[in-house]
């Protein structure tokens, strides 16, 4: 069971969070414009790295605010935010 | 005196002690510090134990956990299915029978004693595995930092004492796993259960090494044991475990034991030197060990009666746990063992584990010999000829061995031989030692009941039980309940010795003819306030909920991002700034976190504040062409008359006296009313309401008399008749789906291909041919009945009842291309026969909803 940094509660069980995946894909600002594929991408399509991967965290059993943090696939280690940009690209 | 047993020495036990216990039936003593195997030993027991495949004779031979012969079900004074009698330790009255390796639930679970458990949860910065030298020695100092330490040790006393400020000594408390960050899973057993849940800073395993077997033929007899495990019943129990005895080792430590056996009495006639070339080539008897064959370095053969053979092949260390959680493994030549290599910060490795073992020549099974009968996994009854065959037969890794032969995958998890058998793969391919791995090792590191690891949550404790304010009433007129999530729900109320069916059957015709009153109250309810909250729930549901006028109230749909139906329930608009929505029994949780997901990640613009008040309000919804009869009867100063309050609006009032709010919904087509009273005024107003309606003949009526109601109406339940792939337009509810008021959650995915085919399936209903016949939910259809299977399928049914108000049985179903079909005849091919049925509209009762004006 992993050790979740939840950036208000401070470290928590990871049974208090919901896993939401990875971060940083916005909802389109217009759906309507967008083609099937596009969209399909948008809904389905997720990277899957070995290695730094930014990802969503809800702590629905704590302060239940939701919160984006960096963890190593392999590794299960959560990593300091710096790597937020790099496991983005 | 018990035979086995010296007259000095055994620093475990307690002579002044003596424990009785019953093995396969005989009363045997021993002393309190024993383990039920040494007092087996002492008690001369070599053998009693049978191998669980072939059934050749076994005895102890092993001193610790990894033992693969010496299992036994233990039924005083507690119940264990299957335990390995090294780790059982002797309590007075302990019954324990053999068992082969397998174990067996008793026939009559509450029959038997079972241990009590306890779940404790605790934080230190250092969890030590292991009380050897290297593990106190991790303690002293983390706590000598200052640190919180925990130590565990799985036998019963440390060798030597531990002591530290801050530190706690755990006992016959085995590590079952090891997992992410520190984290472990720690089983205490005495007579009692603790199951430890420790989160700590960083994890030391100290965990030994395990003395490894030879593979020669006959070595599965009882009396060959591994030496260590006999220099510790000399040492520990102040057990001697044979008589005359040979040693055969290929390693100084090994020979050390000819010496604490000579010590103890044991004629040692005989130690074989692998390293000069010596072999014990094989190991003779009928049903325990009477005597080996040694082949000496010039080639000649001798014979030598004995009934104990000291083995040491060398040493593993110990890194079941460390395997468990990713640690790497490197392949030592010198110590002929696989070494830790790499692995989480947080965790490290001392001592034996870590690969302070002997240096020493590997030698893992003898050439010489019968190769079927060279044991490599004692409890799978696998040898190097199994071995050979499967390598023979083309598998090339030790994985792929492992599954062809079940080798260490034993209740003793292979710890003798999970490297043996490496090793022999990596030999009969001609590779290098160590070029196979040992076969990866998982948690629970040594055998865990159910029992234990459930502790108190079982039972009544399992899962948290919700129950309504009106609880006890139901309770007190005979309900039967069902679970809807973590809720009791009134099922159906059976009168006298009623049938189900029966009772239903009342249930409904009361609602259609007369009044019935449902606790409604767990329906999901969540206030949605703000300023924003208006557009907020226009882009949640796929209808416009900012245009309905305060006071009312409108059925909404909600989709997932896909396009697929979620949930559904109704928006009350309590004022121009908050609304009141409900959700399904089931979904209120997932509502209410998609509302907050929603607000938090995507639109923090929007002020709009969320609150669950699902246990706030008690709700008695009554249905019926009497309903307003009743609620007039009940007492109320809301105007209830036709006019006055219209179909989907509600009023705040009182009833019975007290402040409520009533809302003209129906989730039975006849009129309906549903009374929202704060919850400590529940169980009152049911009671006030089921007096009121007395004369007018009122039934409460229960979840499956609800399902049967809205099925008649061709409602839907979100997750009986929708399973996540359903759209609005396959329910045939594009009414509810608003594509001109702007994006909301799901409204792009309508446009996918795959969601305009026409051939999707479609929500129906289903007259069986035969009226009476009720088609099983979950039955497939098809188009044409064949005859043969397969047939294509062209779709399922949801829901299936006996309707008292149709006279016949019906069913909702999603059909292919459902809703072109309606007059055309498909087929339920079940085991009893296939069923013919008609294709129809979904609402075969009151069509038009004349109903629900009363």
């Amino acid at each position: 069971m992993l050790l979740v940094h939840c950036p208000w509660c401070g470290p928590r069980e990871e049974v208090e969070f919901r896993y939401g995946g990875q971060a940083g894909i916005a909802y389109p600002t217009d759906p309507d414009a967008l083609s099937d594929e596009a969209w399909a991408d948008f809904l389905f399509m997720r990277d899957n790295p070995k290695g730094a991967f930014a990802e969503r965290w809800y702590h629905a059993a704590g302060c239940r605010r939701w919160f984006d943090a960096v963890r190593d696939t392999a590794t299960h280690a959560f990593l300091p935010a710096d790597h937020r940009d790099r496991a983005r690209r | 005196m018990t035979p086995g047993r010296l007259a000095h020495g055994g620093a475990w036990i307690d002579r002044s002690k003596p424990v009785l216990f019953t093995f396969d039936g005989t009363e045997l003593e021993g002393f309190q510090g024993d383990t039920l195997a040494s007092a087996l030993l002492a008690n001369g027991v070599v053998g009693g134990f049978r191998s669980p495949i072939l059934g050749r004779p076994r005895g102890i031979h092993a001193a610790g956990v990894e033992e693969p012969n010496g299992y036994v079900e233990i039924s005083a004074p507690w119940f264990d299915a299957i335990a390995a009698a090294t780790t059982v330790p002797l309590v007075d009255g302990l019954v324990a029978r053999s068992r082969a390796g397998v174990g067996r639930l008793p026939e009559d679970p509450g029959s038997v004693a079972t241990p009590r458990v306890a779940h404790r949860f605790v934080h230190v910065e250092v969890l030590v595995v292991g009380g050897g030298a290297s593990g106190r020695a991790a303690a002293r100092a983390a706590s000598q930092e200052g640190d919180r330490v925990l130590l565990v040790d799985e036998h019963p006393v440390l060798d030597a004492p531990a002591t530290g400020s801050d530190m706690t000594i755990l006992a016959n408390a085995t590590a079952l796993g090891v997992y992410d960050d520190g984290y472990a899973v720690v089983l205490e057993r005495t007579v009692d259960i603790v199951v430890w849940h420790v989160r700590a800073g960083r994890v030391v395993l100290a965990t030994g090494a395990i003395e490894r077997p030879i593979a020669l033929a006959g070595n599965d007899l009882p009396g060959v044991m591994l030496a260590g495990a006999a220099q510790t019943y000399v040492e520990r129990y102040g057990v001697r475990p044979g008589e005359r005895a040979a040693v055969f080792a290929t390693n100084d430590p090994g020979f050390g034991v000819a010496d604490v056996l000579r010590q103890a009495g044991v004629d040692v006639v005989r130690t074989v030197d692998a390293r000069s070339g010596e072999l014990v080539i094989e190991a003779l008897g009928a049903e325990r060990l009477e005597r080996i064959l040694v082949r000496t370095t010039d080639g000649r053969e001798e014979a030598f009666d004995v009934d104990l053979l000291a083995v040491s092949g060398g040493w593993n260390p110990n890194l079941g746990l460390w395997r468990s959680i990713g640690g790497g493994l490197r392949y030592d030549d010198e110590r002929a063992a696989f070494v830790p290599d790499g692995g989480p910060p947080w965790l490290s490795v001392e001592g034996r584990a870590a690969g302070d073992v002997p240096a020493g020549t590997p030698l893992w099974f003898v050439e010489h010999g019968d190769d079927a009968a060279k044991f490599v996994d004692l409890q799978r009854d696998q040898t190097v000829a199994d071995i050979a065959e499967a390598v023979g037969g083309g598998l090339r890794s030790v994985e792929h061995v492992k599954r062809a032969t079940y080798i260490g995958t034993a209740v003793d998890q292979g710890r003798t031989s999970g490297v043996l058998a490496a090793e022999t793969v990596s030999r009969l391919l001609g590779e290098a030692a160590g070029a196979q791995g040992p076969s990866n090792a998982r948690p629970p590191y040594a055998p865990a009941s159910y029992l234990s690891l459930a502790g108190p949550t079982r039972g009544d404790l399992l899962d948290p039980i919700r129950t309504t304010p009106m609880h006890p009433w139901h309770v007190a007129h005979g309900a039967a309940f069902e679970n809807v999530g973590q809720w009791k729900r009134p099922w159906f109320f059976p009168r006298d010795a009623e049938p189900m069916h029966r009772a239903v059957e009342r249930e409904c015709l009361a609602v259609r003819n007369g009044v019935g009153a449902m606790d409604a109250s767990t329906l999901g309810k969540i206030e949605v306030v703000g300023a924003d909250a208006p557009a907020f729930l226009d882009r949640m549901y796929t209808n416009r909920m900012s245009n309905l006028a305060v006071g009312s109230i409108r059925y909404g749909l909600m989709l997932g991002l896909d396009g697929m139906v979620l949930d559904d329930g109704v928006a009350m608009r309590l004022a121009e700034d908050r609304y009141l929505v409900t959700t399904t029994t089931g979904g209120a949780a997932t509502v209410l976190d998609r509302f907050e997901e929603w607000l938090q990640t995507e639109w923090p613009d929007l002020r709009v504040y969320c609150t669950s008040v699902t246990e706030q309000w008690a709700v008695v919804a009554i249905n019926g062409p009497r309903a307003r009869e009743v609620v007039s009867a009940t007492g109320t100063d809301v105007d209830v008359a036709r006019e006055a309050f219209p179909f989907m609006t509600f009023r705040d009032g009182h009833v019975a006296g007290v402040p409520a709010r009533l809302a003209r919904v129906s989730f039975s087509g006849e009129l309906a009313y549903e009374l929202h009273v704060p919850a400590w005024h529940g169980l009152e107003v049911w009671e006030a309401v089921m007096a009121a309606g007395e004369p007018f003949g009122i039934e409460p009526y229960g979840t499956e008399a609800m399902h049967v109601l809205r099925a008649e109406k061709g409602y839907v339940i979100v997750g009986q008749d929708t399973d996540g792939s359903v759209t609005p337009h396959d329910l045939g509810m594009d009414w509810i789906v608003n594509l001109s008021k702007g994006d909301f959650i799901g409204r792009r995915s309508l446009r996918r291909s795959d969601l305009v085919r026409t051939d999707r399936k479609q929500l129906v209903g289903l007259l069986p041919d035969d009226a009476r016949a009720l088609l099983p939910e979950g039955a497939q259809l098809v188009v044409e009945d064949t005859g043969r299977i397969p047939m294509p399928l062209a779709g399922h049914v949801t829901s299936s009842y006996q309707s008292a108000a149709l006279g016949r049985a019906f069913a909702l179903a999603m059909l292919a291309g459902g809703h072109e079909m309606h007059g055309t005849t498909v087929f339920a091919p079940l085991p009893e026969g296939t069923l013919a049925c008609t294709v129809t509209s979904p609402v075969p009762y009151d069509p038009d909803g004349e109903r629900r004006d009363g």
